[in-house]
């Protein structure tokens, strides 16, 4: 047992924070929240020069072969910076789908390009009604030849306007049980019949977007691994995605912490710091709490979903996913109330903490469904 | 990163357990409370303790000179996980003995003092208690005034400590007096080993709101201890207390985790067993949350456990973050025990001893118990302090700081 970072582990950290204190400061964070598109090209060569896009990607696929925890160290980075990029939907959504359910030739396909940094993509997973339900999954696709026609709604769709391709998972046979009757589509972003706009969310360092399928038809080369069987391998993207979420707000969490200790150390009021008043040392103290535990579930979920069976790698994340989100949302809006009035103004960068935080808490399954998930698993 | 145990950790637990489940009095039952009586009780523990002594499992961490078996925290470790999740109440009594007092006398004590009292602790000779808390002494530790005035080759000491828990059992004591009033607080103390068979030492129990009296009060009136009986210099008796509350902690951190994940066990039992309405309670949507939740907060435990034990084992001491382990099972297990009660609709009320009694009435006790665990042991006000102060380095209270002065 060794649950201490390694040299490199530490340095490929180090490198991840210089690169977003370089490239991706609060001005440019706030540039693109504002933006249409909401991140840059530049930005993005600069990210698959980091080898970022390639690094869960299997050696045999032009990536790197790394585990989940070396991930979850750069993107606890980018959480600290709320980083604007579609580095997260291209690895942890398009290019994780492709690894669980692909075929050889998809993988050749997809993998090589992700990691070279020549694609993107994503999933469009949730649908109206299903409320934070991942399982919920009742968009049709008919039998069309030896393909498919898929015509419906996806919600909430990250990056969905930066995509290359969006996997699509969708109902092959009804029903309402999602291990039985759901298939995982590929999709060409660009294909007739596919429909993207972009919704008005609160964090928009993060674009979420609506996606309407009309009569799109997918070729035999676009269904994604078994049919009927695509729950499965759906879970194991969404476990992952989740850990990814959680390591985020952990960043998140931490550098917020540091923002309101900062203040609290300076601004003074009554003649003291308000650092001193123990109403604000206490509230400081809860966040370091909150964020060096939540850290120590991080690390295991991480590790668990590359060096346990699928039950284990399961309950860990979706606890980390509950107890790290929840800590990154909390911890943002107690920094706002220790902040005071300059936290509760457009001109401050904290609020992109708690939108980006509460944005995770909700995607993906919110704190109800992977609770009950932890309930189910270990009862 | 790595969770896994080698290969020869496992079977050394393997090996252990098995050698453990012989060791165990007939009649136990890890499900339920055994000793109600404070002298069996103190007796099956001295008992266990000399068995783990004569079968080479008492301290694996130490140096055999001592009575230790030579070998590293990762065997120590393994061993209390064992012990706690399979008869965590035969090793009670010696809590204070073992996390307080043997760390203590191990890394501060003289080699004459260290070759006197540790093989006595280990073989299960003496039971120990700690006399810090004071009636003004309670969050404010350093507050001490019982007071130790040297006389010839003696400390002569007059005063009162309270919530000495075991107290009523224990054959020595590890005392924090202060020897000299003139300078700054923190300055003043020293640490001090005492016979509790030392004339003038009087022990009055105290009955806490469980209705059953762990803690005492215990008065000093003109208690001869000789000055030899003294750890370090006089003067350094804070520092030493610091220093040893830090390093047991992490075997503390270890031995959480599994402890509420047999907890966790229980409460599912529970659960399932206990009707609302005619139908199992772990049907209810609202109690399943919970459910995840107490399981969720055994994780945070037991991981961040390991992770600390991992820095230890590295070479570092756990610094003040440590203090996060504190508030990591304190509160939670107040959450945990008020959710088992919930569960239980009116019967919740029901103590041990009635037909219509749940799991023995242990939830009932847990509950009441839980309320002392955010105060006892340097209360989560305390320990968010320590937090603020020395982890987030935020100033401090300036009248206190003035106070100080």
């Amino acid at each position: 047992m060794d649950i201490n970072l390694n040299e490199d582990q530490v340095e490929m950290m180090r490198q991840a924070r210089r690169f977003c204190e370089n490239e991706t400061p609060m001005t440019f964070v706030r540039e693109m929240f504002e933006d249409e598109r909401g991140f840059t090209d530049d930005l993005w060569n600069k990210m698959v020069e980091m080898g970022w896009t390639a690094m869960l990607i299997p050696e045999q696929y032009g990536g790197l072969g790394m585990q989940m925890t070396d991930l979850m160290l750069v993107l606890m980075e980018h959480g600290r910076a709320v980083v604007p990029s579609p580095l997260f939907s291209t690895v942890l959504l398009g290019a994780e789908a492709i690894i669980a359910a692909g075929s050889d030739a998809q993988k050749e396909k997809y993998l090589t390009a992700i990691a070279e940094g020549s694609m993107r993509g994503t999933l469009a997973l949730h649908e109206p009604g299903s409320g934070a339900n991942p399982g919920y999954i009742q968009m049709e696709a008919r039998k069309d030849g030896d393909g498919f026609i898929l015509s419906g709604t996806k919600l909430f769709v990250t990056d969905a306007h930066a995509a290359d391709f969006i996997v699509c998972p969708a109902r092959t046979k009804a029903g309402i049980d999602p291990a039985d009757g759901i298939t995982l589509f590929i999709v060409d972003a660009k294909a007739p019949g596919v429909a993207i706009s972009q919704l008005p969310v609160i964090d928009r360092t993060r674009k979420l977007c609506a996606i309407e399928f009309k009569n799109v038809k997918v070729g035999k080369d676009g269904i994604l691994g078994e049919a009927n069987k695509g729950w499965s391998p759906l879970c194991k993207v969404i476990r992952k995605a989740c850990v990814g979420l959680a390591a985020e707000c952990i960043g998140a969490a931490e550098k917020a912490m540091e923002i309101a200790i900062e203040y609290a150390k300076v601004r003074v009021q009554f003649d003291q710091p308000i650092g001193s008043f123990q109403a604000i040392k206490h509230r400081c103290a809860q966040m370091y709490v909150e964020v060096e535990s939540g850290r120590s579930l991080l690390y295991y979920a991480a590790w668990a979903q590359d060096n346990t069976d699928e039950q284990e790698a399961a309950i860990a994340a979706s606890a980390a996913k509950v107890l790290c989100t929840e800590t990154g949302k909390n911890v943002a809006g107690s920094a706002i109330q220790v902040l005071g009035g300059i936290g509760f103004s457009w001109e401050h960068e904290i609020h992109f903490y708690l939108k980006r935080t509460k944005a995770s808490e909700l995607a993906f399954g919110d704190t109800l469904y992977h609770r009950e998930q932890v309930v189910s698993l270990t009862t | 990163m790595d969770y896994r145990f080698t290969v020869e950790q496992e079977a050394f637990r393997k090996e252990f357990a098995d050698w453990l489940a012989k060791q165990i009095p007939k009649g136990f039952d890890p499900s339920k409370r055994n000793y109600y009586d404070d002298d069996e009780w103190k007796a099956a523990y001295q008992k266990f303790q000399k068995s783990l002594f004569e079968g080479g499992y008492a301290a694996m961490h130490y140096e055999k000179e001592y009575g230790g078996q030579g070998k590293t925290m990762m065997e120590q470790v393994i061993v209390q996980q064992t012990i706690a999740t399979t008869c965590g109440e035969l090793s009670m009594p010696g809590g204070i003995t073992m996390g307080m007092a043997l760390p203590t006398i191990h890394s501060c004590c003289t080699e004459a003092q260290k070759r006197e009292h540790i093989p006595k602790i280990l073989d299960g000779t003496y039971i120990w208690c700690q006399g810090f808390s004071e009636p003004n002494a309670g969050s404010d530790v350093a507050n001490c005034a019982t007071r130790a005035v040297r006389k010839n080759g003696d400390y002569i000491i007059d005063g009162q400590k309270t919530w000495t828990s075991f107290a009523h059992m224990a054959d020595w004591c590890i005392l924090l007096v202060r020897t000299d009033p003139s300078v700054a607080k923190h300055k003043g103390l020293s640490y001090l080993l005492v016979n509790m068979k030392t004339p003038g030492i009087e022990v009055r129990p105290m009955v806490q709101l469980t209705e059953e009296a762990e803690f005492n009060e215990v008065f000093f009136d003109n208690v001869k201890v000789p000055v030899e009986n003294r750890v370090g210099e006089e003067g350094q008796g804070w520092m030493i207390a610091i220093t040893t509350l830090m390093f047991e902690r992490t075997i503390g951190d270890a031995i959480m985790g599994p402890m509420y994940e047999r907890n966790y066990k229980r409460l599912v039992d529970l659960a399932k067993s206990t009707l609302r309405e005619g139908k199992p309670v772990i049907e209810n949507p609202v109690i399943r949350q919970q459910l995840a939740q107490a399981y969720i907060e055994t994780m945070v435990l037991k991981y961040h456990g390991l992770r600390n034990l991992s820095k230890t084992l590295k070479g570092g001491i756990p610094g003040p973050e440590g203090s996060i382990g504190k508030l990591l099972w304190s509160e939670p297990n107040q959450r945990i025990t008020e959710n088992a009660l919930n569960m239980q609709g009116l019967n919740s009320q029901v103590m041990r001893g009635s037909p219509w009694t749940i799991q023995d009435g242990n939830w009932q006790y847990s509950y009441l118990r839980a309320k002392g665990n955010t105060i006892e042991a340097g209360s989560s006000e305390i320990q968010r302090n320590i937090i603020g102060e020395r982890c987030l380095l935020l100033p401090k209270d300036s009248s206190r700081e003035a106070r100080r002065k």
